[in-house]
């Protein structure tokens, strides 16, 4: 127990500092030691754990970020721009920024949605994005912002340090639709993409080609993705580059798409839905692939809205449909001159062999009539003259003589029945009938009445506009048959001249006699220039010598003695119209196929529609003197 | 007509030791001051307008015999008293109430009682027979636990507990019977549980944080965290001036005030720490000696804590920059921005050197 003498009340100054003395030593001991007990956490932190500190200070001072290689352009083959790149602005957010819960982010959303239109989708489809992104990745909101919003946001920057307004590139189409079934379109990445696509060099991409040629070349006009080390403060703004590997930009692509001359078949089509393709016989690049009607591919470049894709959907005339590629027609009297060349090539017949038409034709032991188009015949008639007429009883009994089987064979060396292999994906096959497809597809017998309507392209036989146009190009050109390539040339950045691109060769239908070719191509000519062409007058006046072949495409049968009368079917179950040409017959420049949908007959509907392509091209190609 | 001078502008009274290590450290504050602050020239300015007034004030006090300063003591404590009762009434500040506006100027009367408590408990027991009896013992918890629980109700921990770490080393430097010392100490660890009852959420939080920063690194744990990460990166010798970049890329919170050391220690590795610590190691020796040469027991005790409170600024802020003390609002003396803190120090260093350059002219 402590107790003080209150008798002591003297003060002992002495001893006081006494006392004094000794608790400050003890103190500065104290002191002392505190002091290096606290510089060797210092020695700690500073030395001992200096490497992963260091460490840590560069990860925060140090931001890898991918820098997003320029999409590659494209050009037609007269170098008109027809995809470009244009600066935009769109709205990321940074999740964790706002604690990345669901109710920040409607708060961030709602704050934000005062200075930029956010509709409902956005705003959903933010949210469903979320998972596709890594932790700190900065999320697009929206694209294609307007000035106007761009200008509020970057006044009001300051109270969103989780949102940024992000200078891009937006992928533009000038054209509209009227290239849309040729280039297709980019979009914004989605999930599938996502996971199909090398993650590294798309992290920082955001648009990926859907369809069409943005589609198949995807790679090349994609290009490498570079990145770039920022440095960056706490609140993820970049300061500075610290180093930078710059992205190797897409290559530029040229197609082989004259637009002058797609737009010329466009504008021929009319309002009718139809596909025009037309091909450069010489080295099987596409010049015209028409498919109409088709949509703005720029409505789908910042992801279409729910309505507005339903509403294009729904239009009438399915214009999502691409029809050069995918259309399934009848090929009618078009498929004549290959099946006449199939019989002039195997023997079966010669140019002179000719066939009496009286207006009917029997298979022996049959009593159905097959018809003529002409009431009583044709008469007397060759090869040529059952071309240039398209006399049905020629091609039935020649059908008859080669057989279901060795049409099929001949015919499919022409790209009938399979894609043709160009450079846009979704092609269709068509249908090449034969007793081995019937046996397999249907498991049915082959029935002979099948070969004689086959002779004139009906029945089984599908083709699509686009094996038509090539088919016709192999045949001009001497049974070379291409791929059909729409990619004419590509061009790397910085490289001063485009690289040439070749249509790969498929396979060369061997010429067992040269005249069998040159009659049926006589055959052609004489539709067109031959006082009983089914399309005489269609070349009034060209510059050029057009041959050709007309078609027309039953869309319901007729009963056996009805009458076809074209003014009283309504215009859905009219027939199909379909024209193949070629030009000039000298020395074919251009092969084209038409296919206008229930135009009725192809002489009236289909070929001034020809006629217009084959202007558009031949007249710029003779009058820059590029005629062979 | 002759000008006569008073005789101590003519030798102005001041301990040249302490002037010397006051303006080293001073200097190398609006040093780092200015890298903290993004090379914010205008806020150096400012900072070093304050500290010249300090040092004025400072000097001012210097001249002020020890006697004429002990007899203020009373009325300053009891000013100081009834300013933080009315900074608990009307006081102004961000979800605080620290400050107390009087017109021209905005100040925090409780750094005043940094000094008045100080100076109050050792005017108490100058007069009387040391050691302290229980009574006196009493008399002076009750002397420093009033402005510590008003100044503790603002709130501010840090300030609060300055004050009564003043006053508790005056208590020490008067003889306070080691038993009666312990007892203290073990009371208080078996208080230490009671005391998170009455911490505020937030302080639970920086405890909570002090003893796992990493469980919200993002946000609680951002300050210890980007401050270690920042006094480490540094390393033996610094990233150098204006190079560090934990402060330049303002990853370090609060880096121009309470974890400027975090700035210091990037820029200036370990070797600027051991000179700056050394540096306040000297100023705390020379303070002790100061009070061990004093010739009264006011100005003894005084110099004496007022010294030793230098150690717990320093003690506290640099545990917390370096992560090994829970984040306190204590300053570091003479470099963190701020103008009262500074100006209380250097009045504080002004009675240091009152009380060194009068030392013959006491009885």
């Amino acid at each position: 127990m402590i107790s003080y003498s209150h008798h002591r009340a003297i003060k002992d100054q002495h001893e006081e500092q006494q006392m004094f003395s000794r608790r400050a030593w003890l103190g500065f001991f104290i002191i002392t030691f505190c002091l290096v007990a606290l510089f060797s956490r210092f020695v700690w932190l500073q030395i001992v754990a200096f490497d992963s500190y260091s460490t840590r200070s560069e990860n925060n001072r140090v931001a890898v970020r991918p820098v997003v290689p320029n999409r590659g352009m494209i050009y037609d083959r007269r170098g008109r721009v027809i995809a470009e790149n244009r600066p935009a602005y769109r709205l990321e957010i940074t999740p964790e920024k706002v604690a990345g819960k669901k109710p920040e982010l409607e708060a961030l959303l709602d704050k934000l949605s005062k200075l930029i239109v956010l509709s409902k989708d956005e705003r959903a489809s933010f949210h469903k994005s979320r998972r596709h992104y890594r932790v700190f990745d900065s999320i697009p909101v929206k694209f294609n912002l307007s000035e106007r919003e761009v200008a509020r946001f970057s006044v009001n920057r300051h109270l969103f340090p989780a949102a940024d307004v992000v200078p891009y590139l937006s992928r533009n189409y000038p054209y509209g639709e009227l290239l849309t079934h040729v280039i297709g379109y980019v979009g914004r990445l989605d999930a599938d993409d996502i996971a199909s696509v090398d993650k590294g060099n798309y992290r920082g991409t955001r648009f990926i080609g859907k369809i069409g040629i943005e589609q198949f070349h995807e790679k090349a006009l994609h290009g490498t993705s570079g990145f770039e080390r920022v440095e960056t403060n706490a609140g993820g703004r970049v300061l500075n580059v610290l180093e930078r590997d710059d992205a190797i930009p897409g290559i530029d692509l040229i197609l082989s798409i004259d637009v002058a001359v797609q737009q010329a078949a466009w504008d021929a089509l009319g309002d009718r839905p139809g596909s025009v393709v037309a091909i450069d016989p010489i080295d099987g690049s596409v010049i015209a692939l028409v498919s109409k009607p088709a949509y703005d591919p720029n409505l789908f470049v910042h992801g279409i809205s729910q309505r507005a894709y339903r509403e294009v959907l729904n239009m009438p005339g399915r214009p999502l449909f691409n029809r050069a590629l995918k259309g399934g027609y009848e090929p009618g009297s078009t498929l004549k001159p290959f099946v006449g060349l199939a019989g002039l090539e195997l023997g079966v017949v010669t140019p002179q062999t000719r066939v009496f038409s009286n207006g009917e034709f029997f298979i022996e032991g049959y009593n159905r009539p097959y018809r003529d188009w002409k009431d009583k015949g044709h008469g007397w008639v060759d090869m040529r003259a059952a071309l240039e007429q398209s006399v049905n009883t020629y091609f039935y009994q020649l059908a008859m003589d080669l057989g279901i089987d060795r049409m099929h064979d001949y015919l499919s060396q022409f790209g009938f029945g399979s894609v043709t292999g160009i450079d846009i994906p979704g092609e269709g096959t068509g249908l090449l009938p034969s007793r081995a497809w019937k046996r397999a597809a249907r498991d049915e017998p082959w029935y002979p009445g099948e070969t004689v309507i086959a002779g004139i392209g009906q029945g089984f036989n599908v083709v699509t506009p686009l094996q038509l146009a090539s088919a016709v190009a192999t045949l001009v050109n001497g049974g070379a048959r291409y791929s059909p390539r729409l990619l004419y040339a590509a061009k790397s950045a910085g490289v001063e001249r485009a690289k040439q691109v070749e249509a790969p060769l498929v396979l060369q239908v061997p010429v067992n006699d040269p005249v069998s070719w040159q009659t049926v191509l006589d055959g052609m000519d004489r539709v067109v220039n031959g006082s009983r062409g089914t399309a005489r007058g269609v070349a009034v006046d060209a510059r050029y010598r057009t041959a050709g072949k007309t078609g027309t495409a039953q869309v319901y049968q007729l009963g056996e003695d009805k009458e076809y009368d074209e003014a009283e079917v309504i215009q859905s179950l009219r027939d199909h119209a379909l024209f193949i040409a070629f030009a000039p017959v000298e020395a074919p420049r251009i092969a084209v196929a038409v296919v206008v949908e229930h135009g009725g007959a192809g002489s009236k509907a289909a070929a001034p529609v020809a006629r217009a392509t084959l202007d558009a091209w031949l007249d710029q190609e003779i009058g820059r003197g590029r005629q062979p | 007509m002759k000008l006569r001078l008073p005789t101590w502008l003519g030798a102005p009274r001041l301990d040249p030791v302490l002037l010397v290590l006051l303006v080293l450290i001073i200097g190398t504050g609006l040093m780092v001051l200015y890298s903290a602050s993004g090379q914010d020239m205008a806020m150096v300015k400012r900072q070093a307008i304050r500290l010249g007034f300090g040092v004025v004030v400072m000097l001012v006090i210097s001249q002020v015999p020890p006697l004429t300063l002990r007899r203020w003591t009373p009325w300053l404590y009891g000013i100081g008293i009834i300013l933080l009762m009315a900074t608990l009434g009307v006081g102004v500040g961000r979800g605080t109430q620290r400050w107390l506006d009087v017109g021209l100027v905005r100040f925090q009367p409780s750094e005043l009682m940094k000094l008045a408590v100080p100076m109050m408990v050792a005017w108490y027991l100058h007069p009387r027979v040391l050691p302290p009896s229980w009574k006196m013992i009493a008399v002076t918890l009750g002397l420093l636990l009033i402005p510590t629980l008003l100044i503790y109700r603002q709130p501010d921990l840090g300030t609060a507990l300055l004050v009564a770490a003043s006053g508790m080393f005056t208590l020490y430097l008067a003889g306070l019977r080691w038993r009666v010392l312990l007892g203290f100490a073990g009371l208080a660890a078996a208080a230490a549980p009671l005391l998170w009852l009455v911490l505020k959420e937030y302080q639970r939080n920086r405890v909570r944080t002090f003893l796992d920063p990493e469980a919200d690194p993002l946000g609680h744990g951002w300050n210890i965290i980007q401050s270690k990460i920042a006094v480490g990166s540094g390393g033996l010798s610094g990233k150098g001036w204006l190079n560090g970049t934990q402060s330049n890329l303002e990853f370090i919170p609060e880096r121009h005030t309470d974890f400027i050391l975090a700035v210091f220690a990037e820029e200036f590795g370990l070797l600027g720490v051991l000179v700056l610590m050394v540096l306040y190691l000297l100023l705390i020796a020379r303070g002790l000696y100061i009070a061990s040469i004093a010739r009264d027991t006011w100005s003894r005790l005084l110099a004496g804590a007022l010294s030793l409170t230098l150690f717990v600024y320093v003690m506290v802020n640099g545990g917390m920059v370096s992560g090994v003390l829970p984040v306190v609002g204590v300053p570091l003396p003479l470099i963190s921005y701020g103008g009262t803190s500074a100006v209380t120090l250097l009045a504080g260093f002004g009675m240091m050197m009152s009380i060194y350059s009068h030392r013959k002219f006491i009885s």
